[in-house]
């Protein structure tokens, strides 16, 4: 009797055992010499501007991004003005990704009728799984060219009168899906100065960071402190921007409130005017999209 | 004493089971294809770990999502990021069996249907999915071969308006794996 019962419990175990461990050591055979894969970080930004400057994002490999920039007049010009509306400052911008750690891209500014190019590389790219890196780093490089008549017409003007240089570090990470966060340190020269004791080289630090709402909604914040003692003829003042990304299919759209009236680094960084206590704030939107310009490879079937 | 023996035998036998033939591979196929009236967007994930227990017809699938490759960057970044959030739910897998594996002869050339069913897991759900392909014995290697349709919305991923009329809500999945005979 006892037997019976002991041949049965081992019958029914033994069933159970080869039915449910069956799969179980497929699963662990198949992944046995399974080698880990580096799994880099994607979208830390949803596009390759935090609010006004720029974030580590490139645009793919093989992508164009076009990117349209536009800032009203400082709010504070009260009705008579539209709070803003009635003047615009736009910046039309090509970007291109010619491989994923190598981007360059250039624009044109209604501000001086201002031409920037740039470059940027990407040098360490935040990853997990076989190799295992906490951030992304990238440098940044422009010049920029305004083509109206000379800023001081008294002076001996050069070509290189009319040229500034941007260059950046960026270093960011993504911390989880939601939250990523940039710090930016800033190198700005300009060629010629309005006065004597203006300085040359101007150092910022700033940076920047996005909090998702959800899948395609983050609210966005940038800062870039400039020291002091290096513009004094013009009263300038730390550039802050707040702003919400708004993601749909191939368009990132960024509504964004800021002090500064520039568009590209040289003027932001270093020519902000607007203090924010003062209502002297720039209802400002980015406009990008993405083309595919060259398709990668996919296999045929 | 008896029961010992038989116990022992049972044992044994299970042993023997999981030694029996099995077939593998990691560079399956997995095509997916959605067709809107606007786009018409397909993916392809080359590295798709199968393996077939001929014994038992244990079947198993695991592929990394991440490893989808679309037509367009932008695409690909999308699925991973809003749609089947990879970071979070980086694999999808397949646990189930091919309920009439005593009908493909391994012996000999040929097409052979399969019933399959068993769980899928994708973006964190589990469902139970029962769906037909063939596989075809040839030259030692086993060929198998489904599609079959998933609704997006099983598996908790949502599809917002503004882009409802470029994503389908049915994806079509073709699964092509040439298995080969795992050494053991």
């Amino acid at each position: 009797m006892n037997n019976k019962i002991l041949i049965l419990l081992a019958v029914a175990c033994s069933m159970f055992v080869s039915s449910v461990y069956a799969q179980d050591d497929l699963m662990a055979m198949m992944e046995k010499d399974q080698k880990p894969t580096i799994d880099y970080t994607t979208a830390t930004f949803k596009t390759t501007r935090i609010v006004i400057g720029q974030s580590i994002e490139l645009p793919p490999q093989g992508n164009l991004l076009f990117l349209i920039s536009h800032h009203f007049g400082a709010i504070n010009t009260g009705y008579e003005n539209l709070f803003g509306l009635k003047q615009i400052n736009i910046r039309l911008g090509l970007e291109y990704g010619l491989t994923d750690w190598l981007g360059f891209g250039a624009g044109v500014n209604t501000d001086k009728n201002t031409w920037d190019g740039f470059v940027k590389v990407k040098i360490l790219r935040q990853s997990k799984g076989a190799r295992k890196m906490p951030i992304t780093l990238d440098l940044f490089g422009n010049t920029a060219i305004y083509t109206t008549k000379w800023d001081y017409p008294d002076r001996t003007n050069y070509f290189s009168s009319r040229l500034t240089y941007a260059f950046q570090v960026m270093i960011a990470r993504k911390f989880g899906n939601s939250l990523s966060l940039q710090i930016t340190p800033s190198y700005v020269h300009k060629n010629i100065v309005p006065t004597s004791a203006d300085k040359n080289d101007i150092f910022t630090l700033g940076g920047g960071g996005r909090i998702k709402v959800s899948q395609r909604v983050s609210i966005n914040a940038e800062y870039h402190h400039i020291f002091s003692g290096l513009v004094v003829s013009t009263k300038v003042y730390d550039s802050f921007s707040l702003g919400v990304d708004i993601e749909t299919g191939g368009h990132v759209f960024q509504l964004f409130l800021t002090n500064s009236y520039g568009e590209y680094e040289e003027t932001f960084l270093t020519d902000t005017r607007g203090k924010w206590s003062n209502g002297d704030i720039f209802l400002g939107f980015n406009i990008s999209r993405m083309f595919t310009i060259v398709k990668p490879k996919l296999p045929k079937e | 004493m008896r029961a010992y023996s038989i116990l022992f035998i049972l044992v044994f036998m299970t042993t023997v089971n999981a030694g029996a033939q099995k077939f593998i591979t990691k560079t399956g196929h997995i095509k997916f294809y959605s067709a809107s009236p606007l786009e018409k967007i397909e993916a392809h994930n080359r590295q798709v770990n199968s393996a077939l227990d001929l014994a038992t017809g244990g079947f198993v699938f695991k592929v990394l999502m991440k490893s989808f490759e679309f037509e367009k960057a932008l695409m690909q970044e999308h699925f991973n990021e809003n749609y089947v959030e990879s970071d979070k739910y980086p694999s999808a897998a397949f646990v189930g069996k091919v309920t009439n594996i005593k009908d493909v002869n391994t012996e000999k050339d040929g097409v052979y249907d399969a019933n399959i069913e068993g769980k899928l897991t994708m973006h964190g759900i589990t469902k139970d999915i029962r769906e037909k392909g063939t596989f075809e014995m040839k030259q030692g290697k086993l060929i198998g071969k489904a599609k079959f349709n998933l609704a997006v919305a099983d598996y908790n991923i949502k599809i917002p308006g503004t882009v409802s009329n470029n994503i389908s809500k049915t994806i079509e999945v073709t699964v092509d794996i040439t298995l080969d005979k795992a050494n053991m």
